[in-house]
């Protein structure tokens, strides 16, 4: 069956169990400041955010119909590819629950929701572009809080993130019969 | 968007800064207009209060 099936054939991903992993471990550390969630989609993270602290929250995604639904939750949303449009020391804090699942090049279907789902071949195709940049828009002691699945090879996320001069190091995680999601806190190297 | 989104905004192409061009506005928040990048004039739409800031050959794909 394939993943658009299994959660129904909804255009916005919602809210499951990694939405929820990431909310609290998040919840757990952000003390204010100014917040983005990439690939906020339903706002359901970004809305606890911004309801249970003092935070600033923004959420960018690169699906028109997540932009909308977030934005009629209230959060002040941008259409755009992960962090690219945003300016150098922007944020305290970056929250990302990217599309992870890896997926054969020939079960690929052709529709937002595959976005939201699908991280290509090996399960790392939005996972990287996002850390490349994510250096950029941190503030020197921000912290960003990515969720992964051993799906994704979780080490092979870590090297990915060493290799453009972060640091990370589990924040949370929780098993399921199939997976492992773990939750990274990622600094800057020398933060 | 509010105003005040404009100061963590940048084109995404050369990271040069964004003007704000205001069509629609209430008391709040800008409805319609356009950011326009300074550096290289690249302009990006303001639609039912959401700034489009995908590169001009990502705005035009499908939904995704």
């Amino acid at each position: 069956m394939k993943l658009a099936e299994r959660r129904g054939m909804a255009t916005v991903y919602e809210p499951a169990e990694d939405s929820r992993l990431l909310a609290t471990v998040a919840l757990d550390r952000i003390g204010g400041g100014r917040v983005l969630e990439v690939g906020v989609g339903s706002g359901y993270v970004a809305s606890r955010i911004d309801a249970e602290t003092s935070a600033t929250v923004v959420g960018c995604d690169i699906n028109p119909e997540a932009c909308r639904r977030a934005r009629s939750e209230g959060i002040e949303t941008v259409r755009s590819n992960l962090t690219r449009p945003f300016a150098a020391d922007s944020f305290d804090t970056v929250v990302f629950n990217p599309p992870y699942l890896p997926t054969p090049p020939d079960e690929e279907w052709d529709d937002p929701l595959e976005h939201a789902l699908s991280g290509g071949e090996d399960g790392r195709r939005v996972v990287r572009p996002f850390l490349a940049d994510l250096g950029r828009v941190l503030r020197p002691d921000g912290r960003a809080y990515l969720l992964v699945s051993s799906l994704t090879d979780i080490d092979a996320v870590v090297e990915l993130a060493e290799g453009t001069g972060l640091r990370t190091a589990e924040a949370g995680d929780a098993s399921f019969p199939f997976e492992r999601l773990v939750v990274l806190e990622i600094t800057h190297m020398n933060s | 968007m509010k105003e005040s989104l404009l100061d963590i905004l940048c084109c995404p192409l050369d990271k040069g800064e964004l003007e704000l061009e205001v069509i629609r506005e209430n008391d709040d928040e800008i409805l319609e207009g356009r950011l326009v990048c300074v550096e290289c004039g690249e302009e990006y739409p303001i639609e039912d209060g959401i700034p489009n800031l995908l590169p001009p050959d990502m705005r035009d794909e499908a939904a995704a």
